[in-house]
C-alpha cells in the first residue's frame, strides 16, 4: 500500500514539475504585432545594446580567421571604456559554427531567439551565412557587415537587413586579373577557387577582364578536403604562370606550399580573404614564408598599411584590450567591422530600433574608414566596390598604389581616397 | 505504453488511437514553448524518425548501420532539389512540399534497398564497414558532383511561410514543428506498425537465429532488406523535414560524427524500442545545447570555451554511453520497463488476492505475454 502511495504521489510530484518547466519556457509562440516599441529594438536597453555574430573558433577556417572576432571585441572594449555609443555599451555575443552551415543555422537561431540580439555582425563565410541569409531577413533581424565577399548580400529588394563588408569578389577577381594583365600581359592565368559562391564569383570577375574562357585553367577545392595537390600538379602541368586564388587562408598557404613541394613556383594573386601575409606566416613558417610569399600579391580596402594613423590606433588598442596578441590584417579587419558597426548605431539616433539603423546604413552617409568611399545606398548594399593592390616584400605587405574600381563590368583605375582618422577612433565623439 | 487507458482496445487499432493522442499532445505543447524550443522540437521530430528506423534496424533485425546520416543526407538533397525545380516550374506550397518529400523518400529508400541488398550478403562488422565508407564519402560526393550537391556549401531552398490562415496565431518556428511531429507521427506509426507485425516478428527471428528462422520458412534475405529499406525511408523523411526547417541541406549536418551519435541514441535510448528513439532523438538535440549553455555559465577563458565547446559533446555522449551501456544494458527505455514491471509486481503483491477488477479480462496476466505487444528486450541476448 505504502509503495502504491508513494508511486502516486512521485507521479504528482513529475507531473506538477513537468508543468513547470513548461511554464517557465511560455513565452507565447504568438507573432507581435509590430506595435510595442519594445520590440522593434530587441538586444537595446538603456544603456546596452547586444549585438551577435557567428565565427569559425574551431574547425578548417578557424585558424585563418578565429582572431577577427576577438580584435572586434577588443575595439568594442575600447568604445565602452570610453563612454559607448550614444551612452550605451556594446555587448558582443560571438559563438563558434565551426565553419559548418548546418551549425551556423543552429547558432543564429540562438542568438536571435534565445539572446535576442538587436542585430547580427560580421557572421563569416559565404556557405556558413548563405544558410541563414533567408532566416535572418523574414524575422527582420539587421544582417550587417558580412564577412564575405559574395555578390549575396548586396541585394536589397530581396535581402533588405543584409548589408555586405567585404569589396564583393567579383571585384576582387576583376582587380586581380587586370593587375595581372596589366604587370605580365602574356602570362598564363589560372585560378584555384573554393568550391561555392566564393570561387563562382572570383571566376566571373576574372572573366571580365580576360574574356570567356580567358582563365587556362580553373581547379577547385573542397573546405572539407585538407590536400590540393591533384589541383596544383594540373595548373603546373597547364603551365600556369599567374595564379589567382580564391582561397581562404588555410588553403592559400596549402596552395603555396604544396606548389614549393612540386617545385613549381607561380606567380599567387591572392583575393582579400586569403591574402593577409601575418596568417600566411604562421602557417608557413618563419623562416619559409618570406622565401615562398615574396612578390604575393593581393587585394586591400583597409588602411593596413603598416605606418598609417589607424593601423597605430589599432595596435594601441589591440596591446590595451586583446592581450597584444600578434597583430594582423585579422585585427585590422576586426576593428574596422567594430568602428563601422559603431558609426552606425552612433547614426541610428539616442533611441535605435531595427529599422533605425538599417535606414541610417541605407543613407549613404556613413564614412567608414576604408581606403576607398562606401557604397552603401538606397539602392546598394555593397561596401567596396573597388581594391587595392597590395605586395609582400621582404616579409612587409603593403599598397603598391594602384586602385581598381568596377564601373559596371569595366575595371577601371581610381585614386585612393583614406579616410582620416578622427575622434580617437569613436563615432559620434567629438 | 499507457497501459490503463481504453482497455477495450488492442493490437493495432489502440497504437493508431495512442499515436493520434501523443501527435495531438504533441502540437498542443507547440503552445507552451517559445520560438527556439519549437525549432528544438522541429529537431527532435526529424532526427526521431532517423532514431525510430535506426532502432528497429538494428534491435529488431539486428543489422548495424553507422551509415544513417547518409540516408537522412539522400532524403535532405532528394527534398532540396525537387523543392528547387519545382519552384522553378513555378509550382509552391502543399503541392511542392508533398511531392518533394515524397522524391525524398523514395530517394533514400532506393539507397537504402541498395544497401539492404548488400547488407543481406554481409554481416556484423563488414555491413558496418559498407555504411561507414558511404558516410565517409559524402562530402567525397557532394564535391564531385559540385555542380548538382553545390560542394559544402550545399543546397538552399526557397522559404515555407505560415500559411495565410493561421498567420496571425502562430510563429514560423512553430508552424516548421507542426509540420515535423505530423510527418513524424505518420512515419513512427508506420514504423511501430511493422515492429509489432507479422515483419517485425519475422525480424525478430531472424535475429534470433537465422538458420532456425529459414528452417521455419522465414525468408531471412528478404527480412532483412525489407528491414532496412523500412529504415531509410523514416531517415530520408527525416532528412527530409531537416530540410524543410532549415531551407537548406549540406554535408556538414551529415558528418561521421553525426551518424555514430544517432547509434549512441539508439542504444542510449534503448535498442528495438521505440519511445527509446525518442528518447535518444531529445538526447541528441539537448545535451550539445545543454552543455554550450553551461559552458557559458562558467567565466572560463576564451581560449578554453573554444576548445571546450567543440568537444566536451562528444566525451560526454561517450561516457554516457558506457555509463547507460553498463547500468541499465536495455537502455533508458528498457530500465523504466523494469522498474514499472518491478512496481507492478509489487502493486500486485499488496493487493493478494488477485485484483477482482481484472477477471473481466482473463487473458491479462501479470506480464504481458502476447507476443506482438510483448516489448523487445534484447538484455537476455547479449
Amino acid at each position: 500500500m505504502s509503495q502504491h502511495t508513494a508511486t502516486h504521489r512521485r507521479t504528482v510530484a513529475a507531473t506538477a514539475a513537468a508543468a513547470a518547466a513548461l511554464l517557465a519556457f511560455t513565452a507565447c509562440s504568438t507573432p507581435s504585432t509590430g506595435t510595442d516599441p519594445a520590440e522593434a529594438a530587441p538586444g537595446v536597453t538603456d544603456d546596452t545594446v547586444t549585438i551577435g555574430t557567428h565565427q569559425p573558433l574551431t574547425g578548417p577556417a578557424a585558424a585563418g580567421y578565429s582572431s577577427i572576432s576577438a580584435a572586434t571585441q577588443a575595439y568594442f572594449d575600447y568604445v565602452n571604456e570610453n563612454g559607448g555609443i550614444n551612452g550605451r555599451a556594446i555587448e558582443y555575443l560571438v559563438k563558434d559554427d565551426g565553419y559548418n552551415p548546418a551549425t551556423t543555422q543552429t547558432v543564429v537561431r540562438e542568438l536571435v531567439q534565445e539572446d535576442e540580439v538587436f542585430a547580427i555582425l560580421n557572421g563569416l563565410g559565404t556557405p556558413t551565412h548563405t544558410s541563414v541569409l533567408d532566416y535572418l531577413n523574414q524575422n527582420e533581424v539587421p544582417d550587417l557587415f558580412v564577412a564575405s565577399g559574395s555578390t549575396s548580400w548586396n541585394q536589397p529588394d530581396k535581402y533588405p537587413f543584409t548589408f555586405a563588408f567585404n569589396a564583393d569578389y567579383v571585384v576582387e577577381g576583376a582587380a586581380l586579373a587586370q593587375y595581372a594583365v596589366d604587370e605580365s600581359p602574356d602570362a598564363v592565368v589560372c585560378l584555384l577557387g573554393q568550391d561555392d559562391d566564393f570561387g563562382d564569383e572570383v571566376v566571373e570577375g576574372a572573366e571580365l577582364v580576360l574574356g570567356e574562357g580567358g582563365l587556362a585553367e580553373v581547379q577547385r577545392y573542397s573546405v572539407s578536403n585538407q590536400d590540393v595537390t591533384a589541383q596544383i600538379g594540373a595548373m603546373q602541368a597547364a603551365g600556369c604562370e599567374v595564379n589567382l586564388l580564391a582561397t581562404v587562408n588555410g588553403f592559400t598557404a596549402l596552395a603555396v606550399g604544396t606548389a614549393a613541394k612540386l617545385g613549381y613556383f607561380p606567380k599567387w594573386f591572392s583575393s582579400s580573404s586569403g591574402g593577409d601575409y601575418p596568417t600566411l606566416v604562421g602557417f608557413l613558417g618563419e623562416d619559409l614564408a618570406p622565401k615562398l610569399l615574396q612578390g604575393f600579391t593581393s587585394t586591400n580596402y583597409l588602411p593596413f598599411s603598416p605606418d598609417g594613423e589607424w593601423t597605430a590606433l589599432f595596435r594601441q588598442i589591440n596591446d590595451e584590450y586583446n592581450d597584444g596578441a600578434p597583430f594582423d590584417g585579422n585585427t585590422v579587419y576586426g576593428m574596422s567591422v567594430g568602428y563601422l558597426f559603431a558609426e552606425a548605431l552612433a547614426a541610428a539616433g539616442d533611441d535605435p530600433t531595427r529599422q533605425g539603423l538599417v535606414d541610417a546604413i541605407s543613407s549613404g552617409d556613413l564614412v567608414g574608414n576604408g581606403i576607398l568611399p562606401l557604397s552603401f545606398g538606397s539602392d546598394s548594399h555593397a561596401a567596396y566596390l573597388g581594391v587595392g593592390i597590395t605586395t609582400v616584400d621582404q616579409g612587409v605587405q603593403d599598397f603598391v598604389g594602384t586602385t581598381y574600381a568596377l564601373e559596371g563590368d569595366e575595371v577601371a583605375t581610381v585614386e585612393a581616397e583614406p579616410v582620416p582618422l578622427e575622434g580617437e577612433g569613436i563615432p559620434g565623439a567629438e | 505504453m499507457s497501459p490503463r487507458i481504453l482497455p477495450g482496445l488492442t493490437g493495432t487499432p489502440r497504437l493508431l488511437v495512442t499515436a493520434a493522442a501523443l501527435t495531438v499532445l504533441a502540437i498542443g505543447g507547440t503552445f507552451l514553448l517559445d520560438p527556439y524550443r519549437n525549432y528544438q522540437l522541429a529537431l527532435v521530430a526529424a532526427y526521431f524518425c532517423a532514431t525510430a528506423g535506426l532502432t528497429l534496424l538494428i534491435g529488431l533485425s539486428g543489422q548495424l548501420s553507422l551509415g544513417h546520416a547518409a540516408l537522412m543526407a539522400a532524403g535532405g538533397y532528394g527534398y532540396a532539389l525537387t523543392a528547387n525545380a519545382l519552384t522553378e516550374s513555378g509550382i509552391d506550397g502543399v503541392p511542392r512540399f508533398l511531392v518533394s518529400l515524397v522524391v525524398a523518400v523514395v530517394a533514400a529508400g532506393l539507397l537504402g534497398l541498395l544497401l539492404g541488398l548488400a547488407g543481406a550478403r554481409l554481416s556484423g562488422p563488414y555491413l558496418a564497414g559498407v555504411t561507414l565508407a558511404l558516410v565517409i564519402a559524402l562530402p567525397a560526393i557532394t564535391s564531385v558532383f559540385s555542380g548538382v550537391f553545390r560542394g559544402d556549401q550545399g543546397v538552399q531552398i526557397a522559404y515555407d511561410g505560415v500559411p495565410e490562415a493561421l498567420r496571425l496565431i502562430i510563429a514560423v518556428e512553430q508552424w516548421q514543428a507542426w509540420v515535423a511531429i505530423l510527418v513524424t507521427a505518420i512515419v513512427v506509426t508506420g514504423l511501430a506498425v511493422i515492429r509489432r507485425g507479422r515483419l517485425g516478428l519475422r525480424m525478430r527471428a531472424v535475429h534470433g537465429d537465422e538458420t532456425s528462422a529459414r528452417l521455419n520458412g522465414v525468408p531471412a534475405g528478404r527480412v532483412k532488406v525489407a528491414a532496412f529499406t523500412a529504415s531509410a525511408v523514416s531517415a530520408g523523411a527525416g532528412g527530409a523535414i531537416l530540410c524543410f526547417v532549415t531551407q537548406s541541406v549540406s554535408p556538414g549536418a551529415y558528418t561521421l560524427a553525426f551518424s555514430l551519435l544517432l547509434v549512441v541514441a539508439v542504444v542510449v535510448g534503448g535498442l528495438g524500442s521505440i519511445g527509446g528513439a525518442a528518447v535518444g532523438a531529445v538526447v541528441v538535440v539537448l545535451l550539445p545545447w545543454l552543455i554550450g549553455t553551461a559552458i557559458g555559465a562558467f567565466d572560463l577563458p576564451t581560449e578554453l570555451e573554444q576548445r571546450l565547446s567543440g568537444n566536451l559533446g562528444v566525451l560526454v555522449f561517450g561516457a554516457l554511453l558506457i555509463v547507460v551501456t553498463a547500468v541499465w544494458p536495455g537502455g533508458l527505455a528498457g530500465a523504466l520497463r523494469r522498474r514499472r514491471r518491478r512496481e507492478n509486481r509489487m502493486l500486485r503483491a499488496d493487493q493478494m488476492p488477485p485484483a477482482e477488477p481484472r477477471d473481466s479480462r482473463p487473458a491479462e496476466p501479470a506480464i504481458p505475454a502476447s507476443p506482438a505487444s510483448h516489448p523487445i528486450s534484447t538484455e537476455p541476448e547479449r
